[in-house]
C-alpha cells in the first residue's frame, strides 16, 4: 500500500467514526425525546380527559348563579325602590354604583343617595323592612333624616354632658354647710324635752 | 494530484463532518431537557385537575342554595310591601 493510499484509507476511517459515535448520540437524544413525548401524550390526554366536563358544569354553574343574582336584583328593586337599591348596594358596596344593576340598564346612571354613611346595617334593615317605620318615614323619597356631619353633635344634644351646657344650664346643686348661701334655721323645740300634756282628770 | 486530495479529505473534510454532526447531537440533547419539563408539567397539571370532579357537588350546592334563595325570596315577596312609585 502506497502512502497516498494510507492516508486515504485514515481519513475515511475517521470519517466513518464520527458518523458512529455521532449518529448513535443523536438516536440515544431521539429516544429520550421520543420517551418524553410520550409521558407528555399521557399528560395531556388526561387533562383532556378531566377537564371535559368543566365546561358545561360551570355553565350550570354560572345559569344559577345568575338566576339568583337576577332574584336578589329584582326583588330589591321591587321592595325599595331603584334608587334606594342603588344607594343600598353602593352604601355596601362602595362604588357599585357606577356598574350600576345588571338587568337595570338606567341604573348606572342614577345618582346613589348616601344611605350607607348615614344608617347603620341593621338600621338599613329595619328601614326597608317597614316603610312606615320612624325612620323610613321620609328618607324613601325625601332626604336623610340625620345630618351626616352633625349627627354626633344632633345625639349628644339630647342628653346633658359634664359640665352642663348643653342643652342649657342646669339649676346649680344646693349648698350645705356653714357658708352655704341659705342657712335654715334650726327649729328650736328638735331636740329640746318634748312638751308634756296636762294629763286628763278623771 | 493524489497527494492534494487526501490532505484535503484529513484536513478540510473530516474536521467539516465532525462539526455538522456535532452540531446535530447539540441540537438533539438540548431538547430533552425541554421535553422532560413539558413532561412534568403535563403530569402536575393533571394531578391539579384531580379536584374538578368536586364541582359536581359545587354544583350541586349551588342549586340548592338558589333554590333556598327563591323560597326565601318569595317569602319576603309575601311579607314585604313594594316600593312606592317615585313621585
Amino acid at each position: 500500500m502506497s502512502a497516498v493510499g494510507a492516508v486515504f484509507l485514515v481519513a475515511v476511517l475517521l470519517i466513518v467514526l464520527a458518523l458512529v459515535y455521532f449518529l448513535v448520540s443523536t438516536i440515544v437524544a431521539l429516544r429520550r425525546i421520543t420517551a418524553g413525548l410520550d409521558e407528555v401524550i399521557a399528560g395531556v390526554g388526561e387533562i383532556v380527559e378531566k377537564s371535559a366536563p368543566v365546561n358545561d358544569v360551570v355553565t350550570a354553574i354560572n345559569e344559577q348563579l345568575d338566576a339568583g343574582v337576577d332574584l336578589l336584583e329584582g326583588l330589591l328593586v321591587q321592595k325599595a325602590g331603584l334608587s334606594d337599591a342603588v344607594g343600598l348596594v353602593d352604601g355596601m358596596y362602595p362604588g357599585a354604583a357606577a356598574a350600576g344593576l345588571r338587568n337595570f340598564p338606567g341604573s348606572s346612571t342614577l345618582h346613589p343617595p348616601r344611605i350607607g354613611e348615614v344608617y347603620t346595617r341593621g338600621t338599613l334593615t329595619l328601614a326597608r323592612l317597614g316603610r312606615e317605620a320612624p325612620i323610613a318615614a321620609l328618607s324613601p323619597q325625601g332626604a336623610v333624616l340625620r345630618n351626616v356631619e352633625g349627627g354626633s353633635r344632633a345625639a349628644r344634644a339630647l342628653y346633658p354632658d359634664v359640665r352642663h351646657t348643653t342643652p342649657e344650664k342646669l339649676p346649680s346643686s344646693p349648698v350645705i354647710g356653714a357658708g352655704a348661701p341659705v342657712q335654715y334655721e334650726q327649729r328650736e323645740d328638735i331636740g329640746a324635752p318634748r312638751k308634756r300634756l296636762p294629763s286628763k282628770r278623771s | 494530484m493524489l497527494w492534494l486530495g487526501a490532505i484535503v479529505l484529513l484536513v478540510v473534510i473530516v474536521p467539516v463532518v465532525v462539526y455538522l454532526l456535532n452540531g446535530v447531537l447539540q441540537a438533539a440533547r438540548s431538547i430533552v431537557p425541554a421535553v422532560e419539563g413539558i413532561a412534568a408539567v403535563a403530569a402536575a397539571g393533571s394531578k391539579d385537575l384531580d379536584a374538578a370532579p368536586l364541582l359536581l357537588t359545587t354544583q350541586d350546592q349551588v342549586t340548592q342554595t338558589v333554590a333556598g334563595l327563591a323560597n326565601y325570596g318569595g317569602s319576603l315577596d309575601v311579607i314585604l310591601d313594594d316600593a312606592e312609585p317615585a313621585r
